[in-house]
């Protein structure tokens, strides 16, 4: 649906110059969300920019839904991007126009007939929950409120794909859960592409289906989220994931632990697997003792993640077998200490 | 207080000064509202970037401004009189007036629109918007309550130029000011002039106030 290719973007005033995008390739599938997180600075903003040429790019291709967006005059521009919707961090809203007039503008834009834009406004006002709001101002409403009227005004017009920037960062976790709520489903229920962007690492848990991680203008990882959580690959992703889902064992713990006998292992079990009594079976299994440290679940979307972290003792023997019996199952393994 | 001679001479110098200074208002908006907007519009990274236009033009704009009033009016005599026939009478003042105003009202203009959310055009472009759509139904009605004050501004700026304008025998109340008061010593008669300034001015703030209040939603 949105394919970047090679992108880079350079501010430059005379003297320095910034890569605000360093040779960013990405391709994003019709129908999913996709998220890209990292700190500010790190030239997500520009990214998302660059899709709907609001920033130009010095060079690479960005196409969506097949059309080359690098490549279209004004006033083709215009027409693509009248089918990308854009939410934003302070919403945007016209403070002049009604919340009803203000979903209306994309349309009285495209030039759809007066009694059609009703219909529609209506409409739309129903899916975002607004139907008692058509006639206050934006000043008049409370943050989430006015992050609705955004998606009702984005999605107007029908469009393919739907940027979000830092669409969420303005608002409290609790609004900003009901915004996230709202996205997903109306990614489900439309089938529409959303690509977004934030530096909250629970926005990504929440709702996407993949994630890339950018720091310094430049995807240092990708990959669906769950992989991204349960085993991030770079430094980036790693210090992102901490930040909300904390496998970090207590060092006291650690020590506590250190002159201990037998291994010292984490173990990361996803979606089926975590409901297995793995557990209950190694012990059945091997003659080895397993006394839990430390347990926790999570949710990446709709999946159940564990984490546990385990001290195997016993027979050194049977302490290789369990572990081996433990690699070979349907988890993510590893060994923190040794025998 | 005054026979009614003088009271006539006051109402019909109240009537002139409402209409050169109306006048000028409506023709100074008609242009400097265009020009400012060009101002704004041409500037680095907005919607109708250009340079050099937007140089040349806040060069002129910048000479306008800087001109005393009373040389101005003077200087563009030739003008004036190819303009509306004469260069003397409320008429023919209305044209140093109005040429005065519209560098004026197009900075106005500028610094209202300026005030306008750039992520409210950015919103606009990214919805497809043409560079004319934004400024009409963007820029425009945005800025609505800071344009109205810039009305006001102007309005009441030019009832003091117009005071000025006796000079070229342009009538108004600042012309019988002058003339009855205080060339032939009437304290009476200026005072009574000065008040009736006085009020006007103090009206046209307060209806401006209001009517930008009235259209400011934020």
């Amino acid at each position: 649906m949105i394919e970047i290719h090679h992108l880079t973007k350079i501010y430059s005033d005379g003297q320095r110059e910034l890569r605000a995008l360093d040779d960013v390739s990405l391709q994003i599938k019709p129908g999913e969300i996709f998220g890209i997180i990292g700190l500010s600075g790190a030239g997500k903003s520009t990214l998302v920019r660059c899709i709907n040429m609001l920033e130009r790019p010095q060079a690479g291709q960005v196409l969506v839904n097949g059309v080359e967006m690098t490549a279209l005059s004004k006033g083709d521009l215009r027409t693509a991007r009248q089918k990308i919707g854009m939410i934003f961090q302070h919403f945007n809203l016209l403070s002049s126009r009604t919340v009803f007039r203000n979903v209306a503008f994309p349309l009285e834009i495209t030039g759809v007939p007066k009694a059609e834009i009703k219909e529609r406004v209506d409409e739309l006002l129903r899916l975002v929950g607004l139907e008692d709001k058509a006639d206050s101002y934006p000043a008049q409403l409370s943050g989430g409120q006015k992050q609705r009227v955004g998606i009702a005004r984005a999605l107007a017009n029908r469009p393919e794909v739907l940027l979000c920037d830092e669409a969420t960062s303005a608002l409290d976790p609790e609004t900003t859960t009901a915004v996230l709520e709202l996205l997903q489903d109306i990614n489900r229920k439309m089938g529409l592409t959303i690509l977004l962007i934030t530096h909250e690492m629970p926005v990504i848990q929440q709702i996407c289906d993949r994630v890339a991680v950018i720091e310094d203008g430049r995807i240092v990882e990708c990959g669906p989220v769950l992989e991204v959580f349960t085993r991030p690959k770079t430094e980036p992703a790693r210090r992102l994931v901490r930040g909300v889902i904390d496998i970090e064992i207590p060092s006291e713990l650690l020590e506590q632990h250190a002159n201990g006998d037998g291994s010292l292992l984490k173990i990361s079990f996803i979606g089926a697997s975590a409901g297995r009594p793995i557990m209950g079976d190694l012990m059945q299994r091997f003659p080895v003792m397993v006394n839990i440290l430390f347990g926790r679940i999570d949710h990446v979307k709709d999946t159940p993640f564990g984490t546990l972290v385990v001290q195997l003792s016993g027979e050194a023997q049977a302490i290789a077998e369990a572990t081996q019996f433990l690699a070979g199952q349907d988890l993510h393994l590893e060994v923190l200490r040794d025998v | 207080m005054f026979n009614p001679m003088v009271w006539r001479l006051i109402w019909q110098a109240a009537g002139e000064t409402l209409y050169m200074v109306g006048v000028a208002v409506v023709l100074a908006e008609v242009v400097g509202l265009p020009l400012g907007i060009i101002l704004v519009t041409t500037e680095r990274g907005h919607i109708l970037e250009n340079p050099l236009v937007n140089r040349v033009l806040a060069t002129i704009i910048n000479i306008g401004r800087s001109i005393p009033f009373i040389i101005l009016m003077v200087a563009i005599i030739p003008f004036t009189r190819a303009l509306v026939g004469t260069s003397i009478g409320t008429t023919a003042a209305m044209v140093p007036l109005t040429v005065a105003a519209i560098p004026f009202v197009a900075r106005l203009v500028e610094t209202a629109l300026k005030e306008v959310d750039g992520g409210v055009v950015e919103a606009a472009l990214a919805l497809g918007a043409s560079p004319f759509q934004i400024i009409w139904k963007v820029l425009i009605p945005e800025a609505l309550p800071s344009l109205v004050s810039g009305v006001t501004i102007t309005a009441v700026n030019l009832i003091g130029y117009s005071a000025m304008a006796g000079a070229v025998g342009g009538g108004g109340l600042g012309d019988l000011a002058v003339r009855y008061g205080y060339q032939r010593f009437r304290t009476d008669i200026m005072l009574a002039t000065v008040i009736i300034l006085i009020v006007l001015v103090q009206a046209m703030q307060s209806l401006g106030d209001w009517a930008s209040r009235s259209l400011s939603k934020k």
